[in-house]
Order: structure tokens, then C-alpha cells, then sequence
């Protein structure tokens, strides 16, 4: 009846998840409750679950990403505290099955469920305001990506409960992840958990392309597009040609476990290398999917706090698609050690080297904006200039690990712990920081508090360094990674002083809850009335904040790059139009949830063998997806009047914050123009 | 998805593609049943020799991929397919590297680690 599910799936003896679990318990009735004494379910369900509209959409995802954030933030400081506690005679208090299944939730949870969300949330809020669209391609479709991703992470969540996470390292390489090796439902989580996610990134990747194709407001040719939505459109493609190759892989791995199959056994003609080559032939693409984002938001951001257009815009979009392609050719350097001859292992080293040089150029046209711009270091050029500075110290140390023989040495080191969270906390932690705080205005139509923003900046940079600098000695001085005991007294110091800057990270991350909240309270005092916080160029700040639910009354018309800064230099940002039009918008609907809360069924239940129930989350889904299909009632228009209204009030809006504010405001400004 | 799809490119002046016709689709679909009973023939029919059935079904399944390209998907060289094409050349491009770098990468590790003979070093 429940397949592999029992009561004993429950870790009943373990304090630490049972501990968890009450907090959880406790937590989520308190949530409960506060939305059911305040009447909220009947709000949420209207305006946010079953909303089609992107930016709500890409709200959720970077709250989701947050609260994930905390989950595997809390791994890491686990990992740091038994760490540097467990040298010699001292044990550490993690029992080494647990300590494995930490660190594997730890890497899968931050990629995946953190991530990854907050790329495809910036997406969501960004791409079709800086296009000039009114929603994506496919309304619908972005709801139902959402929702499957939000199943994925609920079976992750589940996993900490009822039964166990997979023990294997984030990219679950069998053998150990065969069901020989890894016989409990862990690695099922793993699989299910990241197809059923994958699942909704790959249909996001369809959607923004299809967007940026073909919605962009008339006269953006693809040379006028902002740096950002270039990058998204160069991640979107990634994603389509990235994902389907880990959704085999995993499907390859699920058949050796299910059904008895061999292609990654050493039984009857399997390889196990196949598969960790197949998985990097997507997991490199990935980290590029991740970065280059971020790269767009910090262009755009160094342009605007620079006051200067961009240095270089058409070398940024070639070194971004030259990057696009280079990083399908460098998938070998993550197993340089697993057997391959000098000429395999000397042509990834050397394309590994090349696709550096993009990177590079980039960095130079971020440093060539900035010089003899007049910088304001607002707290997103803070993140900024702090991602400058850590992650060319990455990408050194990336390099340096190109070099095959050096990978010998360093292959599986601390080192390479150091490497890799220096680029990703360096360069995608902080530009989705970066990023939101720059476009957080646009989203709820007020700032974010400066100073709690600067105090987490500074903890994040301090603590990053405290925490990662150590294990670059470390690993050259021999540790390996994923240890949960080591004997070599030598090197708990340097442990202890990296667990002392995780210590200052949280800091940082209670920084940004703090930021929130006192933004939250003084949200009249930060308010943007203009609804052009910080001098912006691109076209989602002609806009007023919030951004509102049709995003342009009147399609742009696009003969510049940089349009929206054009027309303020020549006076004409903020003209009124003499007549608005009927506005054709997408209605909401509930199919994403009910088909996500179906997948959520089908995933638990084929981790745990309940095959009936497994039909029915099937089913469920198909048959959500059909009724949908003979939905007619999809879209509605609103009407000119409507428009007409709403336009009004934030013109006279912007008229009287023009008169009463823009003094003092204003001069400065035109200076720096000048 | 066609409703929300159309509810979008009022305004953005989406050119329309060419999406075929009648005869296309039933000779698209002709072609790819003859092609699968092909298959299924080069292995099932048992008249086929044993070295040539992996090329047999490489080449038919191939050949039934351009079929439906061509005939269900449109692909052509049409200054309206441009952007399809371009896309195409892309995919095509990621295959050949995941394709061709997987059988290079697995092919230098196996002549690399697997070797007999130089695998039987002596014991002491």
C-alpha cells in the first residue's frame, strides 16, 4: 500500500533533524495562523499564487530562493562547526552519514534551489520591463515553471523529515549513487526533487527565449537590447541546450535504480565515467547559466551608478555569446584526474584558459565605465565593486587549476572548495544581492534601507574572505574535500578561523532580514515616487514603482540604446500620451498550482515505490493540463478608461514630486550629466 | 498555449511561418511510419546481417529525424525559417560536441586505463 513507507522512514533518533523538524512544526503553525487571523488566504491565492504576471511570479521565486538560502546556509555553518571541531581524538558531533547527507543537501540545495530561483526570478522581474513587453511569451507556462520548481523544493524539504537525503556529493556519481551503494530512498529525493525542477527551468529557458525573440518593443533590434536581457537571452539558450542533457543523465541513473538497468554499473557493460562525463557536460554550461545574469546586472548597474553609458556594449554581448558557446568545450576540467590521455586532458586545459579571456573583457569594460565616471556607491555598486575585486581572485585561481598538472594536485582539495565558492559567492551571491537592491524599487515602489544594505555588503565580503581564504592553504597543503573527522592537528586553526567567517556571514545574511524589515517599516520615508531611484538608462525606469500590472500603457518606441536616458537628456521621458488603448492581459489561474501540487504527489510517491499513488499524481497533472487545454476563458482586456485613470495619477504624481523634491535633487544631477 | 500565445504578438507584428499543408503533414507522416517499420525490420526481420544492424538503425532513425525537421517542423532555408535555421545549427552544433567529445573523452580513458597488457603489472 505505502510501497517503501513506514513509520521507522522518520529519524526518530536524531536530535539535530528532530530538533528541526519541531522548529519547522512550530514555525509553519505560527504562519498558519497569522494568515488565517488576518484573512489572507483568499489575497494570497488571487494575487500571488495563481498570478500570471511575471514580476509577482519573480517575487516569489527570490522570496523561495531566500528562505532556501537560510536552509542551506544553515549546512554550511553545520559543515564549518563539526569542521572545526573534529580533529584527532574529537569525533565532532555529526555522525559521518549525516555529515554526508549535509554537505550533499548543502550543494544541491544552494545550485539548485537557491541559485538558480534567484537568476530565473531576476529574469521574471527584469526581462520584459527592460524589452518593453507586457508579460512573458507564455503567462501561463511561467506559473506552471514556478510550480514545479516549488515541488522540487518541497521534496527537498520532505527529505530532512521522512526518510534520508542523498550521502553522495551534489552530482550523485554512482557507483555510489546505484542502488548497491545507496540503497535508501536519498538519492530517489535527489533524482526526483531535481527533475521535476529541471523540468520547470527547462520550460522557463523556452518561454524567455521565445520572449526576447519576439516581444520586444518595435524598434529594439537585437544591438538596442540592455545588457541584462542579452545575458538572459544567452542563459535562456544555455538552459534549453544544458538541461535536457542532465534530465537524461538522471533518467539514465533512475533506470539503473528502478529497473535493474546497467549503463552506469560495472555489471554488464555500464560505465560509471559516462555518467560524470555526461553530468558536466551540463553541470559546466550550468555555472555559466548562473553568472551571466549577473554579469548583465552588474553592467547595468555600473552604467547607472557611474553615470556613464556602458564601456564596450558590443564587446559585453560578443564576449557573452563567445562564453555561450566556449562553455560547451570545457566540461573536461572537472575530471582532468578520472584517466584521460595528455592531448583530451591538454585541449580542455587550453579552452578552459581561452574561455577566461571573454571574462576578462568584461571585467575591463566594467573597470573603463567606471573611469572618469562619477561613481555614487549606492549599496548595488558596493556588491558591485566588492564582486570586481573577489571574483578576479577566482577567476585566477580557476585558472590556475586549468593547468592539468596542477588539477593533480588540487583535484578534490579544499582548494578547489575555495575556487568555486569564490566565483559563485563572489560573483553570483553578490550580483543577485546587487541586483536586488537595484531593482527592489521597481518591484514594491520603495528603496531599501542603505545602511543595513552596507553592513551586510561589509560582513559578506569580510566573512567570505574569513571563511574561504583558510581553505585555500588548506588545500594546498594537502586536505581533501567532504572530510568529516581529519587527524592532522596543523590544520583545525585555519578551520576554526573559516568557521569564524561563516560566523560573519550570518551576520551579513541577518543584515539583509534586518534590511528588509526596517524597509518594510519606513517604507514612506524610501519611497520612489518617481519611479527613477537611482538615474537609470533602461526602459524598466520610465515606469512608475511598482512597475503596474500591464507595465506600459503605450509600447515604446525604441531608436536608442540606452532610450529612456535619451529622452530624459531631451526632455521628452515623461510625456503624457493624448490617448491610452484597451490593454489585452493574460487572466490568472490556478492549473500551475494544482499541476505542481500533482507533481509534488507523483515525486514522493516514486521515491517511496507507491506506485497507485504515483498514477494518480500522473494523472492529476495530465488531466489539470487538459482542462486547462479546453480553457477558452484565458485572457481579458482592460479598458482605455481604466488605463487612462491609473496613468493620471502617477502623472500628477510625478508632477508634484517634480515640483516639491526635485530641487535639491536635481542640480547635483545635472552637473554630473554635463 | 496557442490562446495566450495570440493574446501576446497583437501588438508586435509577428511574422507568420509557414505551417504547411495537408499533403506536407501526410507525406511527413508517410515517410516516418515507413521509416520505423524499417527499424523494426533491420532487426526483426532477421534477413539483415548482425554488423549492420546498429549502422541500419542509425541511418533510418537519422534519416526519419530530417523527415520530421523538414515536414513537421518547417526547417528550411526560407528567409522566414532564418531564425529557426540558426537555431537548428546551434542544436546541431551542442550535439556534435556532446556526441563527438563524450566518444572521444570515453574512448581515450578506456585505451588509457583499460589496456590488458599494461594493466598486469607483476606483483612484487
Amino acid at each position: 500500500m505505502f510501497g517503501k513507507l513506514t513509520l521507522d522512514a522518520v529519524p526518530y533518533h536524531e536530535p539535530i533533524v528532530m530538533g528541526t523538524l519541531v522548529a519547522v512544526i512550530l514555525g509553519g503553525l505560527a504562519m498558519l495562523a497569522i494568515v488565517t487571523k488576518f484573512r489572507l488566504w483568499g489575497y494570497l491565492w488571487k494575487e500571488w499564487f495563481t498570478s500570471v504576471d511575471h514580476k509577482k511570479i519573480g517575487i516569489m521565486y527570490i522570496i523561495v530562493a531566500l528562505v532556501m538560502l537560510l536552509r542551506g546556509f544553515s549546512d554550511a555553518i553545520m559543515m564549518r562547526a563539526q569542521q572545526a571541531m573534529a580533529a584527532g581524538e574529537s569525533a565532532g558531533y555529526l555522525p559521518p552519514h549525516h555529515f554526508d547527507q549535509v554537505f550533499t543537501a548543502h550543494g544541491v540545495i544552494m545550485i539548485f534551489f537557491v541559485a538558480m530561483p534567484f537568476i530565473t526570478g531576476l529574469m521574471n522581474m527584469v526581462v520584459p520591463l527592460q524589452i518593453g513587453a507586457r508579460d512573458v511569451a507564455y503567462p501561463f507556462l511561467n506559473s506552471l515553471s514556478f510550480w514545479l520548481f516549488m515541488s522540487g523544493v518541497v521534496l527537498v524539504m520532505v527529505s530532512l523529515f521522512v526518510g534520508d537525503f542523498a550521502a553522495t556529493g551534489w552530482l550523485a556519481y554512482p557507483p555510489l549513487s546505484g542502488i548497491k551503494y545507496s540503497p535508501t530512498v536519498g538519492v530517489d529525493y535527489y533524482i526526483w526533487s531535481l527533475q521535476l525542477s529541471g523540468l520547470g527551468t527547462t520550460l522557463s529557458g523556452i518561454n524567455f527565449i521565445v520572449t526576447i525573440m519576439k516581444m520586444r518593443a518595435p524598434g529594439m533590434t537585437l544591438m538596442k537590447m540592455p545588457v541584462f536581457t542579452w545575458t538572459a537571452l544567452v542563459t535562456n539558450i544555455l538552459i534549453v541546450a544544458a538541461f535536457p542533457i542532465l534530465t537524461v543523465t538522471l533518467a539514465l541513473l533512475t533506470a539503473d535504480r528502478y529497473l535493474d538497468m546497467h549503463f552506469f554499473t560495472n555489471e554488464l557493460g555500464g560505465n560509471a565515467m559516462m555518467y560524470v562525463n555526461m553530468i558536466w557536460i551540463w553541470g559546466h554550461p550550468e555555472v555559466y547559466i548562473l553568472i551571466l545574469p549577473c554579469f548583465g546586472a552588474y553592467s547595468e548597474i555600473v552604467a547607472t551608478f557611474s553615470k556613464k553609458p556602458l564601456f564596450g556594449y558590443k564587446s559585453m554581448v560578443y564576449a557573452t555569446s563567445c562564453i555561450g558557446v566556449l562553455s560547451f568545450v570545457v566540461w573536461l576540467h572537472h575530471f582532468f584526474t578520472m584517466g584521460s590521455g595528455a592531448s583530451v586532458n591538454a585541449f580542455f586545459g587550453i579552452t578552459t584558459m581561452i574561455i577566461s579571456v571573454p571574462t576578462g573583457a568584461k571585467l575591463f569594460n566594467w573597470l573603463f565605465t567606471m573611469y572618469r565616471g562619477r561613481v555614487e556607491y549606492n549599496v548595488p555598486m558596493l556588491w558591485t565593486v566588492g564582486f570586481m575585486v573577489t571574483f578576479v581572485i577566482g577567476g585566477v585561481t580557476g585558472v590556475l587549476m586549468a593547468v592539468p598538472g596542477a588539477d593533480f594536485v588540487l583535484h578534490n582539495s579544499v582548494f578547489l572548495i575555495a575556487h568555486f565558492h569564490n566565483v559563485i559567492i563572489g560573483g553570483v551571491v553578490f550580483g543577485v544581492f546587487a541586483a536586488i537592491n537595484y531593482w527592489f524599487p521597481k518591484a514594491f515602489g520603495f528603496r531599501l534601507n542603505e545602511f543595513w544594505g552596507k553592513a551586510s555588503f561589509w560582513c559578506w565580503l569580510v566573512g567570505f574572505w574569513m571563511a574561504f581564504a583558510p581553505l585555500y592553504v588548506l588545500g594546498l597543503k594537502g586536505m581533501t574535500r567532504r572530510m568529516n573527522h581529519y587527524a592532522n592537528p596543523d590544520w583545525q586553526p585555519y578551520l576554526i578561523v573559516a568557521a569564524m567567517g561563516a560566523a560573519v556571514i550570518a551576520v551579513g545574511i541577518l543584515c539583509t532580514l534586518v534590511q528588509f524589515y526596517v524597509s518594510i517599516r519606513d517604507r514612506k520615508k524610501l519611497t520612489d515616487p518617481s519611479g527613477d531611484p537611482w538615474g537609470g538608462r533602461t526602459l524598466e525606469w520610465a515606469i512608475s514603482s511598482p512597475a503596474p500590472f500591464y507595465n506600459f500603457a503605450i509600447v515604446p518606441q525604441i531608436k536608442e540604446l540606452d532610450q529612456f536616458w535619451e529622452d530624459k537628456q531631451n526632455g521628452v521621458a515623461y510625456v503624457q500620451p493624448a490617448k491610452y488603448e484597451d490593454i489585452h492581459m493574460p487572466r490568472n489561474t490556478g492549473v500551475g498550482v494544482v499541476m505542481g501540487a500533482f507533481g509534488t504527489v507523483l515525486g514522493f510517491a516514486l521515491v517511496w515505490h507507491i506506485w497507485w499513488m504515483a498514477a494518480l499524481g500522473l494523472v492529476g497533472m495530465i488531466a489539470a493540463f487538459i482542462v486547462r487545454a479546453y480553457d477558452r476563458d484565458i485572457d481579458y482586456w482592460v479598458p482605455a478608461a481604466e488605463v487612462e485613470k491609473i496613468e493620471r495619477s502617477r502623472h500628477a504624481q510625478l508632477k508634484q514630486f517634480q515640483t516639491t523634491q526635485v530641487a535639491p535633487v536635481a542640480a547635483p544631477q545635472r552637473q554630473k550629466v554635463a | 498555449m496557442s490562446g495566450n500565445h495570440s493574446s501576446h504578438d497583437a501588438h508586435h507584428g509577428v511574422e507568420h511561418a509557414d505551417h504547411g499543408s495537408t499533403k506536407s503533414y501526410i507525406v511527413g507522416f508517410v515517410l516516418s511510419v515507413v521509416l520505423t517499420l524499417a527499424s523494426f525490420g533491420v532487426v526483426m526481420s532477421g534477413k539483415v546481417p548482425h554488423d549492420l544492424m546498429m549502422p541500419g538503425i542509425i541511418v533510418f532513425g537519422v534519416a526519419q529525424l530530417i523527415v520530421q525537421l523538414k515536414y513537421f517542423l518547417h526547417m528550411g532555408l526560407s528567409p522566414s525559417q532564418r531564425g529557426n535555421f540558426a537555431i537548428m545549427l546551434f542544436t546541431l552544433l551542442i550535439l556534435a560536441i556532446v556526441v563527438v567529445g563524450s566518444l572521444w573523452v570515453l574512448h581515450n580513458m578506456n585505451v588509457n586505463m583499460m589496456h590488458p597488457t599494461s594493466q598486469m603489472v607483476p606483483v612484487e
